[in-house]
C-alpha cells in the first residue's frame, strides 16, 4: 500500500482554488522532489499533506500506519516573532518531542540524537546562542536539524537549501539523501531543479493543473521537464 | 522589622496567605512567560474581568465561596476566548476588550441590583479589583488557593517541554504530531485556575501585571526560554516577598505593593539589558 495517495485533491485557501486535480502517490523510501513557479501552491501542497490545512476536495490519505509524530517538517518560513528567547539546543530538542508521548522530559538518547544533528549540520559551536539573533542560513541550519530529530519516516522540507552556502547546500543533499538511503520517505520543494534530477526517484511539476508527476527518468524526457528545465538553465 | 516578625509569629493566616502568594507570584510567571510569547497576555486581562463579573453573581446568589461559581466560568470563558483568537475571522483582541469591559460591566450591575448580606458596594468592588489587605484573607481562601496553584505548578513541569515546543512553532508542533490544542487548552484552563485564586487576594485588575511584568523583565536580559522561565520565576517570588514585607510593615493593600515591586523590577532589568546590549 502507498505510504501517501492523493486522489483528485484541490489545494486552495478559503473557496479559491490554487491547484486542481492532483492525483500522484507515494511508497515508503521514494524521494520526491516538487517544483513549480512561485505562488504555483507548494507550499500549500506540503502544508495540505501535513494536515496543517484541509484539501477543498479529493482523497488525501496516509497508509503503510503512517503516523504523524512519525513525520519530519522544515517549514519554508516561521511564524516564531522576533526576540523569542530560544537556544539553539531548546530549538533543535524540540524536534524530538514527537516521540516522547507523555514523558516530561527527554530521554539521554533524545538528547544525543539532538547533539548529533547539530553536529551533523555543524552548528554544535553555535547551540548555546540565542536562536533569534543567527544569520538566515544559520537559523535554517538549525530548523532542519530539529525536523531530522523529528523524522523517523517522513520528512517534508520546503525550500531547505534556501539561503545557505554552496558547501553546506552540497553537504544538505548528501544528508538528505542519506536519510532517504536509510529508509526515509523524502519529500522536498526546490527550486534547485539540477540537484532535484541528481537526487529524487520522483517529480512533481505543480502549477494550476499540474503538469507532471512521475520518475524522474520519465521527467526529463517529458514536454512539462524539458520546457522547465531549458528556463531553469537559461536563468541559473 | 520587629512588627513584621511578630505579625508571622502570632498570625498564622499570614504565614499561609504569605505562602499563597508566593505561590500564586510563581504560577504567573511561569505561564507568564508563555503567554506574553503566544501573545495571549491579553486573554489574561480579558479573563481578571470575567472573574469580577463572576464573583458578582456568586456574591448575589449568596455563596461563601464565590470559587464555586467563579472558577467554572472563566475557564470556559478561557477556552472560548482561545477559539476565539485561533478563528482568523474574528478580530481576536477586539473580541477580548469586548469580553473584558462587558464583564466588569455585569458584575458591578450585579453587585448594585443583588447587594446581598454586605454593607457596602463600593468597598466590595474594590476589594475584587485591587484585593484586600493580607490580614483580610481568610484561611479557606488560603487553602485553595495553594491547592490549585500547586496543581498548576505541577502540570507546567510535566508539560514544560510540549509547552515550550507549541510556543515556539505551534504549526511545527502540529504538524509531527504534538497535539497543539490539547496544550492550547490546557494553557487556557490554568490561565484561568490562576487568575480565579489570585483574585482575592491580588485583585482582578492587578492580576495581569503579575503575569506579564517578571516574563518582560527576564526577557530583557535572558536569551534562552529556559534562563527567561527561571528568571522570571524568581523574580517574581522576589517581588511577592518584598510586597508582603512592605505592606505588613506600612499597611498598604498587597496586591498594589507587589505590582509596584515588579514594575520596580522591570526598570531594573531594562537598565541592565541595555547595559548588557552596549558592552
Ligand atoms: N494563507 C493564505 N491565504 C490565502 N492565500 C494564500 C495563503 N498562502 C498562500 N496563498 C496563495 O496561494 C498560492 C500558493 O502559495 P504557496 O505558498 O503554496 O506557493 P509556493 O509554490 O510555495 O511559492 P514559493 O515558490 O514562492 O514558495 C499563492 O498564490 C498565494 O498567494
Ligand atoms: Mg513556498
Amino acid at each position: 500500500m502507498a505510504l501517501i495517495s492523493c486522489e483528485n485533491v484541490v489545494l486552495g485557501y478559503e473557496n479559491k482554488p490554487i491547484v486542481e486535480n492532483l492525483t500522484f502517490c507515494l511508497e515508503q523510501g521514494n524521494y520526491l522532489c516538487i517544483v513549480g513557479e512561485n505562488g504555483s501552491g507548494k507550499s500549500t501542497l506540503i502544508r495540505t499533506i501535513l494536515r496543517l490545512q484541509s484539501p477543498m476536495s479529493g482523497y488525501l490519505t496516509y497508509g503503510d500506519g503512517l503516523r504523524k509524530n512519525e513525520i519530519g517538517y522544515l517549514p519554508q518560513q516561521t511564524a516564531a516573532q522576533k526576540d523569542f528567547p530560544a537556544s539553539v539546543y531548546e530549538v533543535v530538542l524540540s524536534g524530538c518531542l514527537n516521540r516522547s508521548g507523555l514523558a516530561p522530559f527527554y530521554t539521554a538518547k533524545q538528547k544525543k540524537s539532538a547533539r548529533d544533528n547539530m553536529e551533523l549540520l555543524g552548528i554544535t559551536h553555535l547551540q548555546k546562542r540565542c536562536y533569534r539573533e543567527l544569520s538566515g542560513g544559520q537559523q535554517q541550519r538549525v530548523l532542519l536539524a530539529r525536523a531530522l530529530c523529528a523524522s523517523s519516516k517522513l520528512i517534508l522540507l520546503d525550500e531547505p537549501v534556501a539561503g545557505l552556502d554552496p558547501k553546506v547546500t552540497a553537504d544538505m543533499y548528501e544528508i538528505i539523501k542519506d536519510l532517504n538511503r536509510s529508509g526515509v520517505t523524502v519529500i522536498m520543494v526546490s527550486h534547485d531543479i539540477e540537484a532535484a534530477i541528481k537526487y529524487s526517484t520522483h517529480i512533481l511539476h505543480v502549477a494550476h493543473t499540474p503538469k507532471f508527476f512521475g520518475t524522474t527518468e520519465d521527467y526529463l524526457s517529458s514536454d512539462a521537464g524539458i520546457a522547465f528545465l531549458k528556463g531553469g538553465r537559461k536563468n541559473g | 522589622m520587629a512588627k513584621i516578625i511578630f505579625y508571622f509569629q502570632n498570625f498564622p493566616t499570614i504565614r499561609y496567605a504569605t505562602l499563597a502568594l508566593l505561590l500564586i507570584s510563581l504560577c504567573a510567571a511561569l505561564l507568564g512567560v508563555t503567554l506574553v510569547l503566544k501573545r495571549f497576555s491579553m486573554i489574561g486581562d480579558g479573563l481578571s474581568h470575567v472573574t469580577f463579573g463572576a464573583a458578582a453573581i456568586a456574591t448575589a446568589m449568596g455563596l461563601v465561596t464565590p470559587i464555586y461559581v467563579s472558577l467554572p466560568i472563566t475557564v470556559l470563558a478561557a477556552v472560548l476566548l482561545l477559539k476565539i483568537r485561533s478563528n482568523t475571522k474574528i478580530q481576536g483582541d477586539a473580541a477580548i476588550a469586548m469580553v473584558s469591559a462587558g464583564s466588569l460591566a455585569f458584575g458591578y450591575l450585579i453587585m448594585n441590583l443583588f447587594p446581598g448580606k454586605s454593607s457596602s458596594i463600593s468597598g466590595d468592588a474594590c476589594t475584587n479589583l485591587f484585593g484586600q489587605g493580607i490580614l483580610g484573607i481568610n484561611k479557606q481562601d488560603v487553602a485553595i488557593c495553594a491547592i490549585l496553584s500547586a496543581l498548576v505548578l505541577f502540570i507546567f513541569i510535566f508539560f514544560y517541554n510540549k509547552i515550550f515546543a507549541i510556543t515556539f512553532d505551534e504549526s511545527f508542533s502540529r504538524a509531527t504530531g504534538t497535539r497543539a490544542e490539547v496544550y492550547n487548552t490546557l494553557i487556557a484552563v490554568i490561565t484561568g485556575v490562576i487568575i480565579v485564586v489570585s483574585m482575592n487576594m491580588v485583585g482582578a485588575l492587578l492580576i495581569s501585571a503579575l503575569i506579564t511584568f517578571p516574563a518582560l523583565s527576564a526577557m530583557r536580559v535572558f536569551k534562552t526560554f529556559r534562563s527567561v522561565i527561571i528568571c522570571a520565576s524568581v523574580i517574581s517570588i522576589a517581588c511577592a516577598i518584598i510586597g508582603v514585607l512592605v505592606s505588613l510593615a506600612v499597611k498598604t493593600p498587597v496586591g498594589s505593593t507587589i505590582v509596584v515591586a515588579d514594575v520596580a523590577a522591570f526598570g531594573l532589568f531594562s537598565l541592565i539589558g541595555a547595559i548588557l546590549k552596549r558592552n
